[in-house]
């Protein structure tokens, strides 16, 4: 992978109007084996029905997501962390912050609501019985 | 290229050597269109499991039929890149005929999409059956609705190149769209797996 990202560089050096370049024939092949891969791999285990517990099989799809999309920003989207000294590595750096916060933070937030709510039946439950300790103390 | 000047001190002359701002602005709106596609996200994975007696994700979705569009648009994500690779090589015929296959199977995707939502919808689980549909058809309509801007974006261009050929104003134009693609294959990675796959298992 460091050897690719330096051939690119070196063919960067050619063009003068594009700061991420356009990589060359090698880096897409390459980009496109390694996604086909990556997509097949789950692809197949969801639809193969393969004996594997589910937290395993969900955590391997994630995985794979996960190193997929670092190969589309690699080898198609060309990131790196020289071009624009540096600048389009540290945006995205501040998106992948931006969204781990939103992902994990809603969830977080959502999920302590959902077990800290009282379920809507049990609160009519309590409402019921409030309301008939009232009318005897009344 | 990181000896060149930064980009806010000249933006006259468009020839010299310097580097043109487009890239890094247009990454920097594809970075915030990341952060929406993040949104709903989180709106998916808090609301999915809420199906208000309604069909859930192994009642609708159907692996085989997502594989299809995966591959559709991964293949176009394929082709856009050897439409660049032609236009480095200022093959004008070339450029065209793979962005022409680029929006085909682009379109080819779009078709599916809009198939599975007719369907989602005729059978009576449209956006308004359950908070898990809704946040469905917002988070894979919302990534529909930008490939459907792509291929307006792509006809579009194939036009002004045909016109005016591969100059430094249509390279930059290739350069923001190739981006833009790439971004939008890059974004399905996550549909796939998070909304359809993990939930079919």
């Amino acid at each position: 992978m460091g050897h690719d990202t330096h051939s690119a560089h070196g063919h960067d050096h050619g063009h003068d109007d594009h700061g991420s370049g356009h990589g060359t024939m090698s880096q897409l092949m390459i980009g496109f084996a390694l996604a086909a891969i990556l997509t097949i791999v789950p692809f197949g285990l969801v639809m193969g029905e393969v004996e594997m517990s589910r937290t395993t099989l969900i955590g391997i799809i994630m995985a794979f997501a996960a190193v997929q999309i670092i190969v589309h920003l690699v080898f198609f989207l060309h990131l790196n962390t020289s071009s624009e000294e540096g600048s389009t590595f540290m945006a995205t750096v501040l998106a992948v912050i931006i969204l781990f916060i939103v992902l994990a933070g809603s969830l977080w937030v959502m999920h302590n609501m959902n077990t800290n709510m009282m379920p809507m039946h049990d609160m009519e439950q309590q409402l019921e019985q409030m309301k008939s300790l009232q009318s005897q103390q009344g | 290229m990181s000896h060149s000047a930064p980009a806010s001190v000249s933006v006259v002359d468009h020839d010299v050597h310097h580097q043109s701002p487009t890239p890094i602005g247009f990454w920097i709106y594809l970075m915030s269109d990341c952060i929406i596609f993040g949104s709903l996200f989180a709106t998916y994975a808090v609301l999915g499991g809420s199906f208000a007696g309604g069909p859930g994700p192994k009642d609708l979705f159907e692996a085989g039929f997502v594989a299809i569009e995966t591959a559709l648009l991964l293949i176009s994500s394929i082709t856009f890149g050897l439409a660049m690779l032609r236009a480095d090589k200022k093959d004008q015929s070339g450029t065209l005929m793979w962005l022409a296959i680029t929006g085909l199977f682009g379109a080819g995707f779009i078709a599916m999409e809009l198939y599975e939502f007719n369907h989602l919808i005729h059978i009576g689980a449209g956006p308004s059956r359950s908070a898990f549909l809704s946040s469905f058809f917002a988070l894979v309509g919302t990534h529909g609705l930008h490939v459907t801007g792509g291929i307006i974006w792509l006809v579009t261009l194939m036009v002004q190149i045909a016109k005016h050929g591969l100059g430094t104003a249509n390279m930059r134009r290739l350069g923001a769209l190739s981006m833009f693609w790439h971004f939008l294959d890059l974004v399905w990675i996550g549909v796939f797996s998070f909304v359809y796959l993990v939930r079919l298992v």
